[in-house]
């Protein structure tokens, strides 16, 4: 979180600001709130019921999930950089082709990236790394928050929405492999564990982001729960 | 037979929905009523039959001559997009009656990861043939159509059932959604998409 915190502090600087501790002045930033707000109240995959597809599909195993997070994040952050410092340029009957084409480009830069240095990793997520572009929270950042705010507010509105999928995914990749393969990050945690064979298909996926939705909503049920298209 | 086998492989064994996950946020999204379900599916089945072949042709006819695989998903979607919106003024025009009852979901279907996944499955992951992926992507279509209607039909009924507060909604949905890609798992292994590829 470190780098969050430095990231949020050129937002701050106004006369009076030296005063007072960083550990007060930082929760009042604009920048902040939008972080906590994006990554908690607004979790993409929880709250949202967003980009579902790679939420199931890259998460049956720890690594798979927070590989398939960091991407999107690193995606999502760049569009949104890219559409706010266009914004005043894009015209706005053309705005959502032109927003497709720079998450499109963004995404297909992680996807060589990842071919390129990391085959291994890039095999495992397989199509869901390009699928990033139909993943519905990219565009709608640029749509909702990067079209209107200045590139360093939509990289922190970014940057919230992508730690939050992150943390959303590598908590359902961790359970999926520590009941399916009795192991964690690769390494065996149970020997001699008989793996749970409905966490590795596809209907354990399901199963169990329902049972998340769940529990978020019933532990916390002030929010909205969202479901869009 | 080939082609067949493909459209059942689509619809029952490879179903693009409950194995693949494409398309869950429509799935939950719109499946809350039976009428809007079954426009959205048939909106997924036209396009996903349309958006395969046309980008089958531009991978081998215009992509790969060129040697740009690595613009492939920005055309891919680009595509997708320019079809979408083409479909919808054709309809407009020619068939206001069907536009008046699919129009509104075609704008979402371009964002629908239901179509670009089918493509990228069909076409850079099992490398299929010309009518085999006419094939697939109207099976994938039905089969995903044929999802989210049990689905819908399946949500009219919890309206009465007394579900934990929490669960309401969505979470009851993804639930139910599991039991039913549970379900589907008794047609694995009679057919594989992935043998037709080349």
């Amino acid at each position: 979180m470190t780098e969050v915190k430095t990231a949020a502090i050129p937002t701050v600087q106004h006369a009076s600001a030296p005063a007072i501790p960083l550990t007060q002045r930082l929760p009042q930033t604009k920048g902040w709130k939008e972080l906590v707000r994006d990554i908690w109240d607004d979790n993409p995959t929880f709250r949202m019921i967003l980009a579902m597809c790679p939420t199931m599909g890259a998460t049956n195993m720890a690594i798979n999930g927070m590989a398939q997070g960091l991407a999107t994040l690193i995606a999502t952050v760049a569009s949104s950089v890219t559409v706010a410092a266009l914004r005043n340029i894009i015209p706005s009957e053309v705005r959502l082709p032109s927003y497709m084409i720079i998450i499109a480009f963004w995404v297909t830069i992680v996807d060589i990236f990842l071919r390129a240095y990391l085959p291994p990793l890039s095999a495992a997520l397989g199509p869901y790394v390009p699928l990033i572009i139909t993943n519905c929270f990219v565009l709608g950042r640029a749509e909702a928050f990067a079209s209107q705010n200045s590139p360093g507010l939509s990289a922190l509105d970014a940057l919230g929405v992508g730690l939050g999928f992150t943390m959303s995914l590598t908590l359902l990749g961790i359970v999926r492999e520590l009941l399916g393969f009795g192991s964690l990050f690769g390494i065996q945690i149970f020997s001699g564990w008989t793996p749970w064979v409905v966490m590795i298909i596809p209907a354990g996926a399901f199963l169990l982001v329902g049972l998340y939705v769940g529990i978020v909503k019933h532990f916390s049920p002030g929010g909205q729960i969202g479901g869009g298209a | 037979m080939d082609i067949f086998l493909i459209v059942l492989g689509a619809i029952l064994t490879n179903n693009i929905l409950l194995t693949t996950f494409l398309g869950i946020c429509p799935f939950i999204g719109v499946s809350g009523e039976y009428a809007s379900a079954s426009g959205m599916g048939m909106a997924v089945i036209f396009v996903l039959t349309m958006t395969l072949p046309a980008n089958w042709l531009i991978k081998h006819f215009v992509l790969d001559p060129l040697g740009v695989g690595y613009l492939s998903l920005i055309v891919y979607i680009v595509t997708i997009a320019f079809l979408v919106q083409v479909v919808e003024m054709f309809m407009k025009r020619f068939l206001p009656a069907l536009y008046s009852s699919l129009g509104i979901f075609l704008p979402l279907i371009t964002v629908n990861c239901a179509i670009l996944g089918g493509v990228l499955f069909a076409i850079a992951t099992w490398n299929l043939g010309f009518m085999e992926s006419v094939a697939y992507g109207f099976g994938g279509g039905v089969g995903w159509a044929l999802a989210i209607i049990l689905m819908a039909a399946i949500r009219e009924r919890l309206r009465f059932a007394p579900i934990p507060e929490g669960l309401k909604g969505p979470g009851i949905a993804l639930i139910i959604a599991g039991l039913m890609a549970m379900s589907f798992v008794g047609f694995s292994g009679m057919i594989n998409i992935r043998d037709f590829g080349g």
